[in-house]
């Protein structure tokens, strides 16, 4: 079975919905997206309280499963900004994770020496502000290398980051830093909201940070740094000839895709209350970036399914033991034969379509 | 007395912009040897020469994709120095190129709006909160883009991946995207390269509706004949040097023209 009649399944499995709805008026169009987006929502947020069967993980926990999950696909978004959009290779991007996950930690924790009475809800902005600062420490020298080249220096800045926290007494040595504060919060029992027995709250909270984040980056996506970054992607010389200050928009790319990596770390860091170096080996940068690749880079919705297969795969078959990473590799293999571009590709494409029907309807009024 | 001084003031005003005395070295080549000439405001002004002649590089020294070895080039009397090259986009040379380089996977309308972006203010936090300036920017940068598409003649496709066009489609939107940049001199860097005889005429055509809005256009072109019937004035070079310069009707008799194009009496004997 080849792509072209996997794509011939997809569309007539789902023709007569998608006719219907291109009856529909355009404010019935908006409605019939936004029950549809809360459909979805729905779903997505009752996912830890039913333990759905087939998808559900017996040999781990369920709800912290789709926690890390979660992280996971928050820190694609973030590298999708890197990669996808403005074309940057990043081999370092669990630097930004872990810088992220280390500002809360050095910060909130009482037992680091720069400890505060910031709790985890002041010292989430402080990591992001310190990832962005972070990013366009990187960013400067190296954004005027390109590819290979800058791919072999991030790579470098992933492992610095480790073993500085490594080689740090204020970060905490090779022990890490313990007895992170949870985020805020309480039942109606009394109890905190963020506990350590269930993990669906810590769930609901990084679902909540993505739908936010894929909102801010839908924005930048459909605006003049979207552009440029996808003008930087396709031909950067040929865009800071048409105006476009690529150093800057680079530098942008960077700092934002760090800001939601920092999120997303320091996100995770809440939830077991302790980080340390082993967290954060550069197996999860390249993990990350295959998300990226295997979704469909530059595509928001596209990397967020790449980053549920990507992390949730070696879960789900977890009974297998070792044979699950077998298992996982070759799913990868599979989807890169056959959907080289990425499970959901470019927006762009479809846009097209949808657009040149439209301009039909409009030339035959 | 306003119209005096007015008058004093348009020669060097009208120089749009000048080369002066340049010359561009790579290594032990000389891609340019002292090559002077300028541009006046509203003319179409022609750059040919044999291949290799350093047309292209001419152009790219303007653009700033390259610095003088030694001389200066000016525009409105202002020696570009060391600006960027996206910096001199914004003070108004805009350009397309010799091979094509669109944005392939973006639409046509896109890309034309890349290069009104180079107009535009919105800050990536402006962006980021869909600012009521980012949302004018938007509205008016799409409005400018398709009506630039309607003038190159290619509004149909406008939705098109720039990849998925015809060649002349995506020749004329490089125009439409350098045009969006709101430039002062249009420089069009082989325009009709590949172009059959009907298509020529078209392009032609296209290039005196972009004079009548009042461009400046630089044109570098291979085909003596679509150099001749829109151009005021010539500049030819051969091997990095300028020589011939004035209306077409004369360089087209000037030996040392035809000797560069025809090859030399005593060495083609």
């Amino acid at each position: 079975m080849n792509t072209l009649s996997l794509q011939r399944l997809w569309e007539s499995a789902t023709g007569p919905i998608r006719a219907s709805y291109r009856g529909l008026s355009d404010r019935s169009r908006f409605a019939a997206k936004i029950v549809g987006f809360l459909l979805v929502a729905a779903l997505l947020y009752s996912l830890p309280l039913w333990e759905p069967p087939l998808i559900t993980t017996p040999a781990s926990d369920w709800p912290t499963v789709l926690f890390n999950v979660g992280v996971f696909a928050l820190a694609a978004l973030g590298l999708n900004i890197v990669v996808g959009m403005a074309g940057l290779l990043d081999l370092g991007y669990i630097g930004f994770y872990a810088v992220g996950a280390y500002s809360v930690a050095v910060f909130a924790s009482p037992n680091s020496e720069l400890a505060s009475e910031f709790p985890w809800l002041v010292c989430v902005p402080i990591a992001i502000g310190l990832t962005m600062l972070a990013g366009v420490m990187l960013g400067t020298p190296t954004l005027r290398l390109r590819g290979d080249y800058l791919a072999i220096v991030t790579l470098g800045f992933g492992e610095i980051v480790r073993l500085t926290a490594v080689n740090s007494e204020f970060l905490g040595g090779s022990r890490g830093i313990t007895e992170i504060p949870h985020p805020p919060g309480v039942r109606p029992s009394g109890k905190p909201l963020f506990g350590v027995l269930d993990a669906s709250p810590y769930y609901w909270l990084v679902l909540t940070l993505i739908f936010i984040t894929m909102v801010l980056v839908r924005n930048l996506d459909h605006s003049r740094v979207g552009r440029a970054w996808v003008a930087i992607r396709e031909d950067e010389d040929a865009a800071e000839l048409m105006g476009v200050p690529t150093f800057r928009f680079k530098l942008w790319a960077f700092a934002m895709g760090a800001a939601i990596g920092g999120l997303a770390g320091a996100t995770f860091a809440g939830k077991p209350a302790f980080v340390n170096p082993q967290s954060f080996p550069v197996l999860i940068s390249i993990l990350i970036l295959a998300a990226v690749v295997l979704g469909g880079a530059g595509n928001r919705v596209g990397v967020i399914v790449g980053a549920v297969i990507v992390a949730y795969m070696p879960e789900r078959f977890r009974e297998f033991a070792e044979y699950r990473f077998l298992a996982f590799g070759l799913i990868l293999v599979i989807v890169m034969i056959f959907r080289p571009q990425g499970l959901i590709p470019n927006r762009r494409r479809a846009v097209e379509l949808e657009d040149r029907k439209k301009e039909a309807e409009v030339t035959s009024v | 007395m306003s119209d005096q001084a007015a008058a004093t003031r348009t020669p060097p005003s009208s120089k749009l912009l000048e080369l002066d005395d340049v010359t561009l070295r790579f290594g032990g080549v000389t891609a340019l040897d002292g090559v002077s000439f300028h541009i006046s405001e509203g003319e179409i002004l022609g750059l040919i020469g044999p291949n290799g002649a350093g047309k292209t590089t001419a152009f790219n020294v303007m653009t700033g994709v390259y610095r003088p070895t030694s001389g200066h080039v000016r525009l409105d009397g202002e020696p570009l120095g060391k600006l960027k090259r996206f910096e001199i986009t914004k003070l108004g040379i805009a350009r397309t190129f010799q091979n094509i380089r669109l944005f392939p996977e973006m639409t046509a309308v896109e890309n034309v709006m890349v290069g009104a972006d180079a107009r535009h203010r919105t800050s990536v936090v402006g962006a980021l909160v869909r600012s009521p300036r980012h949302r004018q920017e938007e509205r008016e940068g799409r409005e400018k883009a398709l009506e630039l598409l309607e003038f190159v003649g290619i509004r149909d496709r406008a939705n098109a991946a720039a990849r998925n066009l015809p060649y002349g489609y995506q020749r004329r939107l490089e125009i439409a995207r350098a045009l969006a940049t709101e430039p002062r001199l249009l420089c069009l860097d082989e325009p009709a390269a590949g172009f059959n005889p009907a298509e020529k005429a078209q392009l032609l055509e296209l290039i005196r509706k972009i004079r009548d809005r009042g461009y400046t256009v630089l044109l570098i072109e291979h085909d003596m004949r679509l150099v001749m019937g829109v151009t005021e004035r010539i500049v030819v070079l051969e091997f990095g040097r300028k020589i011939a310069e004035g209306p077409p009707s004369e360089v087209r008799e000037n030996p040392a023209v035809v000797a560069a194009y025809l090859g030399e009496p005593t060495s083609a004997a």
